[in-house]
């Protein structure tokens, strides 16, 4: 018998906190893969956000710095300007990076640092409890929008990955998700593909990945998954906003 | 035996996600059984019919599963 | 060697690029531009990095990220600009990461104004980002003590793993004067094992934090933090104290009040008056026990605090004097600095206070 799948070496053996279902368990197994299959793991540095992944520096099985809420792609470049032969990744979520941290994640996009950051969009925050993010679509319910998210009151969604598409330093930006196998192997392969293209120094990459938050959308993880497919892709559509290696 | 899954079911937190990709459906939350963390936790029953696609273990937030598969057998029949 | 005239600004830039440092994160602020500035021109010369980020918050957040990876990393300031810096401060205190900040300080509150001042004693000693922390604050006098605490101020802060702010004002920064530049070798400094470089498969992962979540763990590392702030203070005081034999009155003051008091000291002495100059050099940890010694003295009739700020040294002069003399004050703002005339004339209201 071969062993076709058994946990990650990328990651570490302690238990994940995440609530049953959470797909940041599996893009945290994505990233781990990557950074496995690339043969990067030991001469790379990560930096966990502050959110529901603020754990993941106990997750990742490389060296890890835990940064200030938002802050992450400035940590990053950081260690980037210190190691510049090394992978440095930030995982981030979408109140960290799309609210808090915007200015920091767009100036690390600009300066094109080389780095690559894991973008998790689940819509909402889910540590501080379910309340409103820049990313939760118009009508959706939050703590802080309790008849749901008013256009008038708050506008309308932030578009990360296209914004990000539109910056010069930028090399790679894409949106995938996890909720079905074929959209999987997409995540798996936009992860990969971004930290190669940081292997070739191309540039900032980007990848955000449309992600569950079960306890707080008051769903099973099942049903996460098809709210995931049916609702918030309305929204956010899949695909590459920007790839350098592919000139039109 | 073809294929054959194991799942690590201290850790498994009963989300039922490997449940849904399974294309064979053959795991299910097996009620008899409380781990330590208070979840029903996945099994197989039926794993003659697992054909290793490891669906499940890739959809496992929680890295509960392993699968395995016979190549061998594969490659003869 | 031979002393060269030097801007402050530039010759702390160019200190700390001897000292050793490689990498400059920064925002542009008055009166501490020729810091960055330099930077730009005299970073790449010498293979270091110099990046000028989108914000402070950013500039103190790269700072963060090198100094976890080894970094000797240096960022500079002025008092708007160090507010917005002090997540991060209270970041690398937590995460016991070495680092330098310089604050070329300037009037405030809010964006005040860009005369030199010195109204951010209590955000630098106290801490002025969340949690218990301290930074080691060093405040130099002249243009030469700014370089040498450039030295100092790394050598410290590796030697202790917590962050060490040089405290100047605006006049430091801005004013010319000579340099000598002695290039002592660095002492044996703690080997950074813990930083973050790639484990090369050699090693279990190193982790740059400052989350403990558990109750426990967070009150030991508070614990911790703390053994190492009593060794500081038990170790590194700094301070020049000038006193004469039968000094009536002693002042209290760092940075540009300093000089203006010492020239105080001329001014009363012509009237017959003996006064002395006590000038902390650590600001955190303040020389308390020392400037108590020179309180108690039974000549000593009253003390007087210098500052360009409405009060905030004062405070820690009180403690140290812990009531056995008077405590006066002479204090400007907004970018006024006192006259010699004025310090002379407060220490003349101290004494008959103190009659
Ligand atoms: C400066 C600061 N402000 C606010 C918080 C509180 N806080 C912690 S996590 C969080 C939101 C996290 O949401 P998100 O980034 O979407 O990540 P998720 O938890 O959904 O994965 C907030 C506001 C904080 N820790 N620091
Ligand atoms: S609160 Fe939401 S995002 Fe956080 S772990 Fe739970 S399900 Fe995941
Ligand atoms: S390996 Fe495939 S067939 Fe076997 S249990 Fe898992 S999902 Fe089902
Ligand atoms: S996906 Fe993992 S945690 Fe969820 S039920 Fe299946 S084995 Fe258990």
């Amino acid at each position: 018998m071969a062993v076709v799948y058994q946990k990650s070496t990328g990651l570490t053996d302690v238990e994940m906190h995440y609530c049953p279902g959470c797909t940041h368990g599996v893009i945290h197994k994505l990233v781990a893969d990557a950074l496995v299959e690339l043969d990067l793991l030991d001469n790379t540095v990560g930096v966990a956000p502050v959110g529901c992944s603020v754990f993941a520096y106990n997750y990742f099985n490389c060296d890890m710095h835990e940064a200030a809420h938002g802050r992450a792609p400035a940590v990053a470049t950081g260690i980037k300007r210190v190691l510049p032969d090394n992978t440095v990744f930030t995982y981030q979520g979408d109140g960290d990076l799309a609210a808090i941290g915007t200015a920091e994640v767009i100036h690390a996009a600009m300066r094109g640092e080389s780095i690559t950051t894991i973008f998790v969009n689940n819509a909402i925050y889910g540590m501080t409890g379910g309340q409103m993010a820049p990313t939760t679509l118009v009508g959706q319910k939050a703590t802080t929008a309790p008849l749901g998210r008013d256009q008038a009151h708050y506008g309308q969604p932030l578009h990360m990955a296209e914004m990000i598409g539109l910056i010069g330093g930028a090399a790679y930006s894409t949106r995938v998700t996890v909720v079905d196998m074929p959209n999987m192997m997409k995540a798996r392969n936009a992860i990969k593909k971004a930290f190669q293209m940081q292997r070739e120094k191309k540039g900032f990459t980007f990848v955000e990945v449309l992600s569950t938050c079960p306890t707080n959308w008051g769903l099973t993880p099942v049903q996460s998954l098809s709210w995931v497919k049916d609702t918030m892709m309305q929204e956010f559509p899949l695909g590459v906003f920007k790839d350098i290696d592919k000139k039109e | 035996m073809a294929s054959r899954v194991t799942f690590n079911q201290d850790r498994c937190k009963g989300c039922s996600l490997c449940t849904v990709v399974c294309p064979k459906n053959i795991i299910f939350l097996d009620r008899t059984i409380t781990n330590r963390r208070g979840y029903h936790p996945a099994t197989v029953e039926d794993m003659a019919a697992c054909i290793g696609c490891a669906n499940c273990a890739r959809m496992c937030p929680d890295s509960v599963i392993t699968v395995e598969r016979n190549i061998e057998e594969e490659k003869t029949t | 060697m031979k002393k060269e005239l030097w801007k402050g600004n530039e010759a702390i830039a160019e200190a700390a690029i001897r000292a050793g440092c490689r990498h400059f994160f920064g925002y542009p602020i008055t009166p501490q531009n020729e810091i960055p500035e330099y930077m730009s021109l005299h970073m790449p010369k010498v293979g270091g990095v110099f990046v000028q980020a989108e914000s402070e918050v950013a500039a103190i957040n790269m700072v963060y990220g090198a100094a976890g990876s080894g970094a000797r990393v240096m960022t500079s300031s002025s008092s708007p600009g160090i507010s917005l810096k002090q997540e991060g401060i209270s970041y690398l205190a937590g995460a016991e990461l070495p680092c330098l900040i310089v604050n070329i300080m300037r009037g405030g509150p809010g964006l005040g104004t860009i005369q030199p001042a010195q109204a951010d004693y209590y955000q630098a000693t106290r801490g002025g980002g969340n949690g218990d922390y301290r930074v080691i604050v060093l405040a130099p006098a002249t243009i030469q003590e700014a370089c040498d605490q450039v030295r100092d101020g790394f050598d410290l802060a590796d030697k202790y793993r917590m962050p060490v702010m040089i405290l100047a004002d605006g006049m430091i920064g801005q004013m010319m004067e000579a340099v000598e530049w002695h290039d002592s070798k660095v002492d044996d400094l703690p080997e950074k094992a813990w930083a973050t470089t790639g484990t090369k498969g050699q090693r279990k992962p190193n982790i740059i934090n400052s989350l403990f979540i558990d109750p426990n763990e967070s009150e030991n590392h508070n614990l911790k933090l703390n053994r190492k702030y009593e060794e500081v203070k038990a170790n590194e005081i700094r301070y020049e104290a000038d006193i004469p034999e039968d000094c009536e009155v002693v002042f209290v003051a760092y940075g540009t009040p300093a000089r203006l008091a010492r020239a105080a000291v001329r001014v009363l002495k012509e009237e017959g008056i003996n006064a002395g100059l006590f000038r902390p050099i650590t600001l955190w940890p303040f020389p308390e026990r020392e400037l108590h010694e020179i309180a108690k003295r039974d000549s000593v009739k009253a003390v007087v605090a210098v500052e360009m700020s409405m009060g905030q040294m004062i405070d820690d002069v009180k403690i140290a004097v812990n009531g056995v003399k008077p405590v006066g004050f002479c204090g400007k703002a907004g970018g006024i600095v006192p006259t010699p005339r004025e310090v002379a004339d407060a220490a003349k209201d101290a004494l008959k206070g103190a009659r």
